[in-house]
């Protein structure tokens, strides 16, 4: 099961990639284990400095902005 | 061709007289919105080809550890072609602070980052003119050079809240980019959406705004009340009107358009765009959570006396 977290310290794009995420996971029948992480500090520790950003199993894939569908989606299959 | 546009469709479809209020706020209205729009999505896109938009995270990698000057020169530079959310000036702040680059140096880049960017740049030229671009972009990498150097005279780092220092950053264990022009595409596609998205906002209120200035404001009213460059007040009254409107580097360009056509004297617009784009009360709220209140209002002043020096120089000399 993959591993994603969210950072972002709780601005809109924050929960919007979070709901998106959740949402394509649950249509595409794929079972994640979804986190938020909302301390600046553990934001940081993963080098990111634009939020919001995704780590899929450590390894940050996204910084920056709302990322859209379809680049979910290839993260997820 | 956007003018004519603009022709088309307030005077004749909307059957507007071009010689009434309505019909000239309605002509520019059209024309700008389909201008920049235009212009944006565009130059964005390019950019976005290219891959040439940078992210904050490049550009703490290219200011870490360099010599003072140098530092604060690419902080200005870079942070006028990162296209920057204020949503990010914390971790932004933080990050810097992390890779020992001086706080006079990250001033700099908070001040030249929303003031000035490429997207802007581009409509700058293509709704004011070379001569015009060229002033607004000199001299407000000016004032972030010069104001993040005058910043660090005070000691501003007694100011920064104490859990910004424990912070460690990690390295980022980044996904390789996708190169193809396939990939390149849709990240550019992708960027024109983020981007456009964030701000269409505040280009169409600035757009708007510019609008009801063309249309409805008499140029003798402008004369008689905002008064010419000799009117001294004019210009600390632009920098103050600026603090509570706040509105993107972008969504300023059609308001300082108006009032520019109106006879207002260039040193005024100059300090309003730069006030209204960099000096804004939301934005300074979100910095309190690295820094105290005296740096920020040590941060309000100092910008605020650099825009109104400006506005006094350009009067001056114009």
């Amino acid at each position: 099961m993959k591993n994603i977290k969210v950072l972002g310290s709780g601005c809109a794009n924050c929960k919007t990639t979070y709901k998106l995420i959740e949402e394509i996971a649950a249509e595409k029948g794929v079972d994640v284990e979804l986190e938020k992480i909302e301390d600046i500090g553990q934001i940081m520790s993963f080098g990111v400095m634009s939020t919001p950003g995704v780590v899929i199993d450590d390894k940050v894939v996204h910084a920056g902005g709302v990322p859209d569908r379809k680049t979910i989606g290839a993260w997820l299959d | 061709m956007f003018e004519s546009l603009g022709n088309l469709i307030a005077y004749q479809w909307l059957g507007l007289s071009p010689a009434s209020h309505l019909g000239a706020a309605a002509q520019f209205f059209v024309m700008d919105v389909t201008k920049i729009f235009v212009l944006l999505v565009v130059v964005i896109y390019i950019m976005g080809l290219l891959r040439a938009l940078l992210s904050p995270e490049k550009v703490r990698e290219f200011v870490r550890g360099k010599p003072k000057w140098l530092a604060r020169t690419l902080a200005i530079l870079l942070g006028a072609v990162t296209p920057f959310c204020s949503c990010s000036s914390v971790p932004l702040f933080i990050g810097f602070v992390e890779a020992g680059i001086p706080l006079g140096v990250t001033f700099s880049f908070l001040i030249a980052s929303p003031m000035i960017n490429e997207v802007a740049a581009v409509i700058l030229v293509g709704l004011l003119g070379w001569k015009l671009a060229t002033l607004y972009i000199l001299s407000g990498l000016a004032v972030a050079y010069v104001g993040g150097m005058i910043m660090e005279r005070f000691r501003p780092e007694r100011w920064v809240e104490e859990y910004v220092w424990k912070i460690h950053m990690g390295e980022m264990q980044r996904a390789e980019p996708d190169t193809s022009l396939a990939g390149r595409h849709h990240y550019a596609w992708h960027e024109v959406r983020e981007i456009v998205g964030r701000i269409w906002k505040w280009v169409i209120i600035g757009i708007a705004v510019g609008a009801l200035f063309h249309g409805f404001v008499p140029e003798t009213w402008v004369s008689e009340h905002l008064g010419g460059k000799d009117n001294w007040w004019s210009v600390p009254a632009a920098v103050l009107l600026g603090v509570p409107l706040y509105s993107n580097a972008t969504g300023v360009i059609p308001i300082a358009e108006a009032m520019l056509g109106k006879g207002v004297a260039l040193g005024t617009v100059l300090a309003l765009m730069m006030s209204i784009a960099a000096l804004s009360l939301p934005e300074m709220l979100i910095l309190r959570k690295v820094i105290k209140w005296p740096a920020l209002a040590l941060y309000a002043s100092v910008l605020a006396v650099a825009f109104t020096l400006v506005g006094w120089g350009f009067n001056l000399i114009s």
